[in-house]
């Protein structure tokens, strides 16, 4: 993906031409055609300059995805750089950062190309006002597409610096290279920098002369930002306290808002006592048909003024499906048929079958900041800031809320407290500016713990059924996978990545009483889970080794990459070792998945103690393509398979009747430092393959590791996430083979 | 009815007129400004609120305002200065922060100052703690991003610098 491809370099050169425009006062360069930047407030911020516009690289192939709502044609810029005539170099990308590392990566990715230390770049992220919409932040897609756009773009400024340079001093190209952010020529020790470059007056007219060599990318044995362990731009801050996240934004004037909720999903108010805000000094309410919420000097007396409010509330309730029947439910809601076995005659005439169903609960993702946004009007224009993964998408659905047009809603995203994939809609900048609007003042909303627990989005339910046959020589015949799932999610990862002689998958979507999203690795978390837990039954039943039943399976020249994290995990876990020992209520397991361009396998080991399951060791192993930052990546690693320990033996969302019976930490349980296993995490580099995302992937093995320990140690396989055992569960007396 | 609140908060006295069962949590972010103290749960089980109260560390969130009454509270800004006094970035740390920036202990952060808070805490009670002492002081703290490895790394390091 990287070196020199003509055609990358071709359409960027095009796009220079095309989009870019002089503007003869400023000398900046600037792209007028786009939306949701405004030319005067751009050169306020960056000041006069070059501008390039970082174009989608199409060549890789990648599909972006607008903002949601939005209407029209697919991304048409990826990025911009800003080179400043006092050499500042600004990037500005519509990408996010929730903790998954964007903004160093990024960074990173321009330092690289444009030879320059880390430290010398900023980073703009997410002001709509500034960059371009260049989609979600989410599908770990910002390092296979933003990542290789900004390298392209930084790697164009650094060409630029280069043929300025050779052109100024007349001198061959070749002769001249970029050091610490100088284009040198070291015969005459001659430098120029990238002011320099910024301030020349012909650079417009370079830009539009036809490049007489590609976009070079630096090869990864040259790298010197990226592949390295860079730290976090704005750690500092984060450790003093002074980092600024949505929930801390603040405006002269403001008030603290909060919204009257309905007692349970589907309830519509019929009445309400306006009077009774009354009787605190200082709320106002503001109700716009079903919208309802009150505005406050400060939050308390803003909950106090809703606590006052909603014993007067009366409310029609709707029939909804509790979280003990809910498979049934999602069974018998589908919205497509569910497709019989194609294979059920193979399956039949196959020496042995098997066929099982598993379940997997709705969870949530219960970032530590809930859902957050400052709104503050001037005119009738609004800014809002606010917690959300989908800035573009965010300003489109407030300005629909509103009734503005979106050029008039600018969205920044401050770096905020995690999101997992929940944080795609932007109801809460919905409320904070129609609150703002009614007061006329600034709000700033900020959801409780409970409401984030009931009306922020969950992790879908499924029931998945699968149905294999095996020969006599335990190879599998035929497959057969289809996920019911409470929302549109549930085909990730849904065909085996097994050779498996025929195979049927189908991901089908049902009606969901709970509001559901994405959520790292999306259904690949479920459909990895029960496709790895049936892999051990299947294992038993041929009487194999779970490990090497996997590899027969994966015999392939195409599963080499899968086939190199599993046997690496098995190797440093020690599994033929740990797997041959006989420890009562002991027991390990295995587990291996691809997803999103990436591979992961991981070893548990679990005991058995007085009806818990203990994860006592992990260990994973991820490869993702040529490593860009080991030390951020290790951390969602980590963070992944730490995470999904709890949806794996303790998260579930229990309702009934509408309402979130556990909404609160208290009772959803999410995992601790006492969960934390003895833990061995590895990365294989692949320094010859593009970089996948890493965000999402690495937890999609640990739930069915651990579940096929708890099957070694019991002698019985797990069926369901959250996991049970079963109450007569007794510990294996000598393991499961 | 609100009442009038003398305390200290990074060691500067304060008055505050607030209804005496507001939480801390509000006093410190919406009178005070201190936004570093952050807001996870409501009901003392994330962690992210904690402050010192008299040395002792406190869940601010459900700590009525009353109850500081003539107090010393510090907090993840009274640790070090936010901005460093000259070029040599980071030496105006406390000890604790420090760790947690050498260890990189943090993804999205937002947890990071309670955490902070927390060590400061247990560190002045117990200097060299154990292992177990550590996880019984930090297993209040949620870090959904489940860094805790890392955070581990820099209890102990903290632990190690005199933190």
């Amino acid at each position: 993906m990287t070196n020199g491809k003509p055609g990358a370099f071709d359409k960027l050169q095009a796009a220079l031409s095309d989009a870019e425009q002089r503007d003869p006062e400023s000398e900046a360069i600037y792209a007028p055609a786009e939306q949701g930047m405004t030319r005067r407030t751009f050169l306020k911020y960056v000041g006069a300059g070059l501008l390039i516009t970082v174009m989608p690289l199409e060549v890789l192939g990648q599909t972006f995805r607008r903002g949601r709502g939005e209407k029209g044609p697919g991304v048409s810029v990826a990025a911009r750089i800003h080179i400043g005539k006092d050499g500042t170099i600004t990037v500005m990308t519509g990408k996010v950062e929730g903790g998954q590392g964007a903004r160093t990566e990024l960074t990173q990715a321009a330092a690289e190309e444009l030879g320059l230390p880390p430290d010398r770049v900023q980073l703009v992220m997410a002001d709509t006002d500034l960059v371009p919409d260049d989609g979600i932040t989410a599908g770990s897609g910002s390092t296979p597409r933003t990542v290789p756009a900004v390298r392209h773009g930084a790697a164009a400024a650094r060409a630029l610096l280069i043929a300025f340079a050779a052109k100024q001093w007349a001198v061959d190209a070749g002769a001249v290279e970029v050091r610490d952010g100088k284009a040198v020529h070291a015969a005459t020790r001659r430098e120029l920098t990238y002011a320099d470059l910024a301030a020349d007056a012909d650079q417009a007219k370079a830009l539009q002369q036809p490049a007489p060599e590609g976009v070079v990318l630096t090869p990864v044995k040259e790298w010197k930002a990226l592949g390295q362990s860079v730290a976090r731009p704005n750690a500092r801050d984060i450790v003093t306290g002074a980092h600024r996240y949505p929930s801390d934004m603040t405006a002269p004037g403001m008030l603290y808002g909060r919204m009257l909720r309905a007692p349970s999903y589907g309830a519509k108010l019929t009445n309400l006592d306006p009077a009774a805000v009354q009787a605190i000094p200082g709320a106002v309410l503001v109700r716009e048909d079903s919208f309802v919420g009150v505005v406050a000097p400060t939050t308390f007396a803003a909950e106090r003024a809703v606590a006052a409010l909603a014993p007067t509330a009366a409310w029609e309730t709707a029939d909804q499906p509790g979280s003990k029947t809910i498979f049934d439910y999602l069974r018998q809601h589908t919205h497509e048929a569910v497709q019989p076995n194609p294979y059920a005659a193979d399956v039949g005439a196959a020496a042995k079958s098997l066929k099982q169903t598993y379940t997997v609960a709705y969870v949530q993702h219960a970032p530590l900041e809930p859902r957050s946004a400052l709104a503050a009007w001037d005119g009738g224009k609004v800014t809002v800031w606010l917690t959300t993964q989908n800035p573009f998408g965010c300003r489109n659905e407030i300005s629909r809320a509103l009734g503005l047009n979106a050029t008039d809603v600018r969205v920044i995203v401050p770096d905020f407290g995690g999101g997992f994939g929940g944080r795609h809609t932007g109801e809460e900048g919905v409320e904070a500016a129609r609150l703002a609007r009614a007061a006329g003042k600034p709000v700033l909303v900020r959801w409780t713990r409970r409401e984030e627990f009931t009306w922020a989005c969950f992790r879908p339910a499924g029931v998945i059924d699968i149905e294999a046959g095996l020969d006599a020589a335990g190879t599998i015949t035929s497959w057969y996978h289809v996920n019911i799932s409470g929302g549109n999610f549930g085909g990730s990862a849904v065909g085996t990545p097994y050779r498996v002689g025929k195979a049927k998958s189908q991901a089908v979507q049902a009606d969901s009483p709970l509001r559901t999203s994405s959520y790292r690795a999306l259904a690949a978390t479920a459909n990895n889970f029960a496709r790895e837990a049936f892999m051990d039954e299947l294992a038993a039943a041929a009487g194999r080794d779970p490990l090497e039943f996997r590899l027969a399976h994966l015999d392939k020249a195409d599963d080499a990459r899968l086939r190199a994290v599993l046997e690496t995990a098995a190797k440093r876990f020690d599994w033929a070792g740990r797997r041959g020992k006989r420890e009562p209520g002991v027991g390990v397991g295995l587990a291996c998945g691809t997803e999103k361009g990436s591979c992961v396998a991981a070893c548990a080991e679990v005991a058995v103690e007085q009806g818990e399951i203990v994860v006592r060791r992990a260990c994973e192993v991820f490869e993702c393509g040529a490593v860009l930052n080991p030390g951020n990546l290790t951390a969602q690693v980590h963070g992944c398979l730490l995470m999904g320990i709890g949806p794996a033996l303790r998260e579930e969302m229990q309702f009934e009747k509408g309402a979130v019976l556990n909404a609160s930490f208290s009772k959803y349980l999410v995992p601790r430092f006492r969960d934390v296993p003895e833990l061995d995490i590895h990365l294989l580099d692949r320094p010859d393959l593009p970089s996948a995302g890493a965000g999402e992937t690495p937890i999609i093995v640990i739930a069915p590791a651990i579940a096929n320990a708890v099957f070694h140690a019991t002698g019985r396989p797990i069926h369901q996430m959250p996991m049970r055992l079963a109450k007569d569960e007794k510990t294996a007396e000598a393991g499961h083979s | 009815m609100d009442a009038t609140i003398n305390f200290t908060v990074n060691g500067r006295q304060r008055t505050v007129t607030v209804d005496p069962q507001r939480p801390l949590l509000d006093v410190l972010r919406e009178e005070l400004q201190l936004t570093g103290t952050k807001y996870g749960c409501g009901e003392g089980r994330c962690g992210a609120c904690t402050v010192l109260v008299d040395g002792k560390r406190v869940r601010s969130c459900i700590t009525p305002a009353a109850s500081v009454a003539g107090k010393e509270v510090l907090t993840i800004e009274g640790l070090a200065p936010s901005k460093p006094p000259s070029a040599t970035e980071g030496a105006a740390l406390h000890p604790v922060q420090a760790a947690f920036l050498a260890e990189r202990a943090f993804q999205c952060g937002y947890c990071t100052p309670g955490m902070i808070m927390t060590t400061v805490a247990l560190l002045q009670e117990t200097p060299h703690p154990t292992d177990e002492q550590i996880l019984t002081a930090v297993n209040g703290n949620l870090c959904r991003c489940c860094d805790y490895p890392r955070i581990l790394k820099a209890v102990h390091r903290a632990a190690e610098a005199g933190g």
